[in-house]
């Protein structure tokens, strides 16, 4: 259903710190992220996990430290290399005076998507958002604002998709619709980052395991059981 | 992040276009800034009728400053909107996720927000007309001049100030005291300008300079802003 992305994205987080007036956010972040690779970050309330997709996603800049996409700094990167990443926040990014419909056209038009209907058309139907699409996004659920905000990060096609907490707010049926959604787009190439406060859910769907803990990385490794024992051991199996 | 390359220009196009076409879409679905602008102008120009005497000579040059002293206040409301609209559901931060520089969030806010000022104040023009028994198209090129360039100056200040405000606690007073400071060479220019047209003093000698000078003014807090906006949004 989703074409293949152009291109797969390689990042880099060299030695990365995000300060908040006195608040250390993250510190001595240093991550690469291959293409084809399915992370999840985990970590207490706190922890980092959403400073650290932002500044990955370059929504915000880092206090310390560097970022890299294929090589290069992101600094000196052209803003046209933003088309490669789709981006989930706790937020939708999305208006509430605006129909889903027109939110994901904007959104469209933001990527100079050429047939932008057809695309929001696809990814309506993708994401089971057909029959709302001339609802106000006022009016929807907060699963199914979930659902619409997921569909405007994979409106244009990105070779790299950060998820911070995918699964707030979906049910049961959301969350599985979800779990299909992100393994097939990993099959189709993409790379993927989310972040989640289900470590059983994150631990079942990804390849790969980023601990954070008080803005470091205290793990990060292959998703083996050693893994999802230590894991697990440390914040608990059910959650955080 | 930095634009590099020729696409970089067309992108920041389309971006802003596509911001502001946003906007007057949420506008035509809300109403809630110009209705709010236009209601607000209205109002105040019907008590400065029964403040001064129309008909008198004193109130007849004063209906200049008062027009635009209206625009500016009724102009603040519109402008407080701007931002805080895209503050619900952090729409900004995902504005932020364009592929174009940073600078056309601004230059998107900046043209919707001349727009809807723009209309304001052509509507706003014509309580005052009525109220005050006073002509403001006797040059209607001239009065376009005035128009444009001093909304052109209040806007480009306005919605950066706007921007910076958007997140405090206290925007609705932040905002006109951020901005009238800056903003008051464009808007004494624009008062004698407008009082002139309307006494029937012709625009000429050193007004096509002063014309031009405001351009540049408007010309430069429009460049200037663009430029610092991506420092903004980290703010």
């Amino acid at each position: 259903m989703n074409p293949s992305p152009a291109a797969s994205l390689r990042l880099e987080a060299k030695g990365i710190a995000k300060y908040y007036s006195h608040l250390t956010a993250l510190q001595a972040i240093n991550l690469r992220v291959d293409p084809a690779d399915f992370i999840v970050v985990l970590g207490r309330n706190g922890a980092g996990k959403t400073t650290l997709l932002r500044l990955l996603a370059t929504i915000i800049h880092p206090s310390e430290g560097s970022l890299w996409f294929d090589g290069i700094p992101v600094v000196q990167c052209p803003a046209s290399l933003k088309s490669q990443f789709g981006f989930v926040g706790h937020e939708s990014f999305l208006y509430d005076e605006l129909t889903v419909r027109e939110n994901l056209l904007f959104y469209a038009r933001l990527y100079g998507l050429a047939d932008g209907a057809h695309a929001v058309a696809i990814q309506l139907e993708a994401l089971g958002l057909s029959a709302r699409a001339g609802d106000l996004f006022r009016n929807l659920s907060r699963g199914l604002r979930q659902r619409v905000a997921i569909a405007r990060a994979l409106l244009h096609q990105p070779s790299l998709l950060l998820l911070d907490e995918p699964t707030t707010g979906l049910d049961a049926p959301s969350r599985e619709r979800l779990h299909s959604l992100l393994r097939r787009l990993h099959q189709e190439g993409r790379t993927i980052l989310f972040s989640s406060h289900d470590v059983a859910y994150g631990l079942a769907l990804a390849t790969r395991v980023v601990l954070l803990e008080r803005g470091r990385i205290a793990f990060d490794g292959r998703n083996t059981p050693e893994a999802q024992a230590a894991v697990a051991g440390q914040l608990g199996s059910g959650g955080v | 992040m930095a634009t590099v390359g020729a696409t970089g220009w067309s992108a920041l196009g389309r971006v802003s276009l596509a911001i502001a076409a946003k906007d007057f879409l949420s506008e035509r679905r809300t109403k809630e800034v110009f209705i709010t602008m236009v209601v607000f102008g209205f109002m105040v120009a019907v008590i400065f009728s029964f403040a001064f005497e129309p008909t008198n000579e004193e109130a007849q040059r004063m209906v200049g400053g008062l027009v635009w002293l209206v625009f500016f206040f009724s102009g603040i409301l519109g402008l407080n909107r701007s931002f805080t609209r895209e503050t619900l559901n952090e729409c900004l931060q995902g504005l932020r996720l364009a592929p174009a520089d940073p600078g056309a969030i601004y230059l998107g806010k900046l043209l919707s927000n001349l727009t809807f000022l723009l209309l304001a104040e052509l509507i706003l023009l014509v309580p005052f007309q009525v109220l005050f028994d006073v002509h403001f198209w006797r040059e209607p090129l001239w009065l376009l001049v005035i128009l444009v360039l001093g909304t052109w100056g209040y806007a480009a200040l306005g919605t950066i100030f706007a921007a910076v405000s958007a997140n405090t606690r206290m925007r609705e007073f932040m905002l006109p005291l951020l901005v009238l400071p800056l903003c008051l060479p464009v808007l004494i220019v624009a008062v004698e300008a407008t009082t002139r047209l309307l006494r029937g003093l012709p625009l000429d000698g050193n007004w096509p300079w002063i014309a031009l000078l405001v351009l540049c003014f408007d010309i430069f807090f429009t460049l200037l802003p663009w430029f610092v906006f991506e420092a903004v949004l980290e703010q």
